[in-house]
């Protein structure tokens, strides 16, 4: 390891150069300006977050910083030396480590051979293999970084490929960790867990930048926090000193509401019944076991659970493109699972709509146009035939009309769908989903790889659906979302439905041990043994848990490249420029932190109560109704600030 | 079948298997690095060309070899130019090269020899004639294993040699060395490499630049060893029965010596028995020729099972973030 900056050197903080310093760096790609003049200065062992929106031009610059690209103009100081950094190698050679959204990870070779990669000792690899085993054992009992040297990657959960990533970096002696979108894979527990990971690398005095998109992240392990908005660096504050209004709201440069505005449900007669379904799939697993539930009309039922636990199935069975046994009634009608007269078409004739999780895969043809998207799955609707022909005119004209109701940026019917960014590809399929006055609407991840500023308008458009009656269907990894959204919640884990609850009702801790599989029975009646159970539990159904969703990754760093173009440019033109004198004004913005003392390792600044609680205001879980938490053992969501 | 005549066809199976051997291990490597390469077959019959002109000229086989592997070499470099740094279709590039080959090979040997598109018969020195092993003719007496020696192992010509070190050696490479690892990694996931700090072309190119060197002396082998000389299209499809072992091998090293051996074994019978009375009737000379490519097909839509090439392989690698 380098020579890792004392963590007491923090109490003199002028006598330390910041780890890694950016002046004045620019960087355009053609008439798009990506990095505008970007500055910003990170103290050694601290961690320090960036958060922006889709195509703000945060991967941009960390790209700088690794050397993928060149910034045109700028400097880069690390540790108080001015460096340049051409390429990865030089990057590698200054210290700094990447961990990057994507894992660039060779599957098939073991954990070592991706350790050593570059970065062998010899012309042999016996030495280096022997070598980079002793440093793996060291690194794991340092860091809570605990890995199978020999397992081969492909074979490992999400969780731990991002530990052989971290891993990596460490054995090529980083001590500037820059992380990107680290949980956007991520089951709730192994984000925890990497947290803690993070915590402890901090307080070996690395430094880390964490990139995410995510409030709750930011507020929750940084120390100080960068806004990035267009390109610009709009404000630097003390995470402490903040809170995640503002930083929504210098994000996107407006008032964003972090909860839906919705008004108590209304529920009507059940629209969709469903009893008893069961899905085996081609490798004879169980996947459904028994799924029983109804959906009435205007009302938001939340399927909550670790992904990869039957909720993905759930939405393939009743979109109509996967078999299942049991039975399934919309409005009374059972409707086929069989497969045989069944399909995304005729379900959709029966008035199920559907916004499907993996909107890259099944939600859109990415290399087709806006307008011809807008219409899959409804080609045959009789009023935009004319003849045996489509009426292509006819669907362009109702395509930019949808897209000017849902606010699709840029408004432009004949760009390619993998040319907008993910929250506006979200929206096409939104609209065109929901513009079809559909019964009741599936909807899965709806705002996954979304930014701030698109989730909030689909939320606002599912609950506007629920006003109009509309039975919805909700599957979502994000527990925010579920609570905000729902006006019920079922928690499913292995198949199975754990149980049902209403979200004033319950909080987060009760859903997560469902999400575990622990029964409320178990947790009502012996409060504190289930509770010591859960962080391994939760723990172990996570790493046991497919990795599913790591499909999802590259489409959504393919959506934020994609994002980048067309949005800025964009931008560029209708935008107000940034540095907007109300809101960020107020902030405090950038500071000085050769002035500003931050945080010791042990001294992580306290979080004020305050600004979390105003986080979840979103969250009902710390509703007045909400009854105690059972015990105070380790909570898996605080246990890392509190201890 | 007795055991002289299964020593014949063994012998002429190691024969014919060595071409198949060199153009498979050729490329092992290309593919390994993530390029695609179905040009094995016209760089052969380039080296093949150019080797026997080259040491009918000269009369230095020798000669003819380091001929055969500058041509073949210099196809390699331009499949390299088309697939890694102008990032290019992979297969067209390979296509392109079989055509240029088939084609340049004749015309410029009707321009030199004016022999109607064949080279000149090679003799002496102008040949890799058989080696033979010490103690060959001693151990000729002793019983099986004496013959087995001698004959089966013993007296072929050093390219064959050549070609069976290169397994162990290859194996060695691509598991237990740093070149290895970087290789098998950039046709897996180039990115890994490249956030390693390690070029991605650089590699392709020496991937690409073995590939030229182990065609070239496949092709020298066949036109200055197994032949006396160039006559059109001499390859006769080894280049894809090559590529159709190194799927049925899974690229491994080991795997393409067996699956070479086999392909070699089935040339050995179809040359062997030509005519096969089975009493009712006769199986025509043309479907034992054409046997081992019928096997050839069957092998691979039946006995390969799941084959999982290169992860990037046939993929340009454009540098993201």
């Amino acid at each position: 390891m380098t020579t890792a900056v004392a963590p007491e050197t923090d109490i003199v903080p002028t006598t330390v150069a910041p780890a890694i310093e950016l002046k004045g760096i620019s960087k355009a790609f053609g008439p798009v300006q990506a990095n505008k003049n970007i500055s910003i200065s990170v103290k050694p062992g601290t961690i320090h977050g960036i958060i922006g929106e889709n195509g703000a031009g945060k991967s941009t610059l960390m790209s700088i910083l690794y050397g993928f690209y060149k910034a045109d103009r700028g400097e880069i100081f690390i540790h108080g030396k001015k460096t340049d950094i051409p390429d990865s190698q030089a990057a590698i050679r200054a210290g700094i480590g990447m961990v990057f959204q994507h894992f660039k990870l060779v599957p098939n070779f073991t954990v070592l051979e991706n350790v050593i990669l570059g970065a062998e000792d010899g012309p042999l690899l016996r030495s280096s293999l022997n070598k980079a085993r002793g440093v793996l054992k060291q690194l794991a009992a340092e860091y809570e970084l605990h890995v199978d040297p020999d397992a081969i990657v492909e074979n490992l959960s999400v969780g731990h490929q991002q530990r052989v990533e971290i891993l990596k970096a460490l054995y090529r002696q980083a001590d500037i960790l820059i992380l990107d979108e680290p949980t956007g894979v991520l089951t709730p527990a192994e984000a925890d867990h990497l947290f803690r990971i993070l915590d402890n690398l901090r307080s070996e005095g690395k430094t880390i930048i964490l990139i995410t998109h995510k409030l709750r992240e930011i507020m929750k392990s940084t120390d100080t926090v960068s806004v990035m908005r267009r390109g610009e660096m709009t404000a630097t504050v003390k995470t402490s000193e903040t809170s995640p209004e503002r930083l929504a709201e210098m994000m996107v440069g407006r008032k964003v509401l972090l909860h839906v505005e919705k008004q108590p449900a209304s529920p009507k007669d059940p629209v969709l019944e469903i009893e008893n379904l069961r899905l085996v799939d081609d490798k004879g697993v169980e996947r459904l076991k028994g799924i029983s539930l109804n959906v009435r009309a205007g009302e938001i039922l939340g399927i909550a659970g670790v992904a990869g636990n039957g909720q993905s199935e759930l939405l393939e069975v009743l979109g109509g493109y996967a078999d299942a046994t049991g039975t399934v009634r919309v409005n009374g009608q059972s409707i086929d699972l069989t497969g045989k007269h069944s399909d995304g078409q005729s379900r959709r004739a029966r008035g199920i709509a559907h916004v499907p999780e993996d909107r890259h895969r099944e939600g859109l043809i990415m290399p087709f146009t806006a307008w011809e998207n807008t219409i899959f799955g409804y080609h045959r609707d009789p009023k935009i035939q004319s003849g045996p022909l489509m009426n292509n005119a006819a669907i362009k004209a109702e395509a930019a009309a949808k897209m000017e109701r849902f606010d699709v940026r840029p408004p432009n019917p004949k760009l390619a769908a993998r040319n907008f960014s993910g929250g506006n590809q979200q929206k096409i399929v939104l609209a065109r989903e929901i513009e079809r006055n559909p019964d009741i609407l599936l909807v899965g991840q709806p705002t996954r790889g979304v930014d701030i500023g698109a989730i909030e308008f689909i939320h606002q458009q599912i609950v506007r659906l629920r006003d109009e009656g509309k039975a919805i269907l909700l599957v979502s990894v994000e527990l925010d979302e579920i609570f905000s959204l729902s006006d019920r919640i079922a928690v499913m884990f292995d198949g199975q439905i754990m149980g049902e609850r209403l979200p004033s009702e319950t909080n987060e801790k009760e859903l997560g041990l469902l999400m575990a599989g622990i029964t409320d029975t178990a947790n009502a009646a012996m409060p504190a043994s289930p509770m010591a159970m859960t962080e391994t539990e939760l723990q172990e159904a996570a790493e046991a848990e497919p990795t599913s969703d790591a499909e999802a990754v590259p489409s959504a760093t393919e959506a934020e490249t994609a994002a980048e173009s067309p949005d800025q440019e964009q931008a560029a033109a209708e935008e107000v420029p940034p540095p907007e004198p109300s809101p960020a004004g107020e902030d405090e913005p950038v500071e000085e932190f050769s002035t500003a003392p931050v945080s010791a390792p042990d001294g992580i600044p306290s979080i004020d109560t305050g600004s979390i609680a105003s986080l979840s205001a979103s969250i009902p879980m710390s509703a007045p109704s909400a009854p105690p938490p059972p015990t105070k053992t380790e909570d898996p969501e605080e246990g890392d600030k509190n201890g | 079948m007795d055991f002289a005549t299964l020593l014949q066809v063994l012998d002429s199976t190691i024969r014919l298997a060595t071409p198949l051997l060199l153009a498979c291990l050729a490329g092992l490597y290309s593919e390994r690095a993530g390029i695609f390469d179905i040009g094995l077959e016209g760089k052969m019959l380039a080296a093949a060309f150019f080797s026997a002109a080259i040491a009918s000229i000269t009369g230095d086989v020798w000669m003819g070899l380091g001929a055969g592997i500058l041509a073949s070499m210099a196809l390699s470099v331009l499949h390299g130019l088309a697939s890694i740094t102008f990032r290019g279709n992979q297969l067209i590039s390979g296509v392109a090269i079989n055509f240029l080959a088939a084609g340049l090979t004749v015309l410029i040997a009707q321009d030199w020899f004016s022999q109607g598109g064949r080279t000149p018969s090679l003799i002496g020195e102008g040949r890799f004639g058989p080696i033979t092993l010490p103690g060959a003719e001693a151990a000729a007496g002793i019983p099986i294993i004496g013959p087995i020696y001698a004959e089966l192992i013993s007296g072929h010509s050093i390219l064959v040699y050549v070609a069976f070190l290169m397994v162990p050696l290859t194996w060695w490479l691509m598991f237990r060395t740093r070149f290895g690892l970087r290789l098998r990694a950039v046709g897996e996931a180039p990115e890994a490499v490249d956030t390693a700090g390690v070029s991605v072309i650089g590699l392709r190119y020496v991937a690409v630049g073995i590939c030229g060197i182990l065609c070239g002396i496949a092709g020298a082998y066949l036109a200055t060893a197994l032949q006396a000389g160039f006559v059109k299209d001499m390859t006769a499809g080894r280049g894809f029965i090559a590529l159709a072992a190194l799927i049925f091998a899974k690229w491994r090293p080991w795997y393409a010596l067996y699956a070479c051996l086999l392909f070699g074994l089935l040339q050995a019978i179809a040359l062997r028995y030509q005519n096969i009375d089975l009493g009712a009737f006769i199986v025509p000379v043309q479907f034992m020729d054409a046997l081992p490519y019928i096997l050839t097909v069957v092998i691979l839509a039946g006995f390969v099972g799941k084959a999982i090439p290169p992860r990037a392989g046939g993929e340009p690698y454009v540098k993201e973030r």
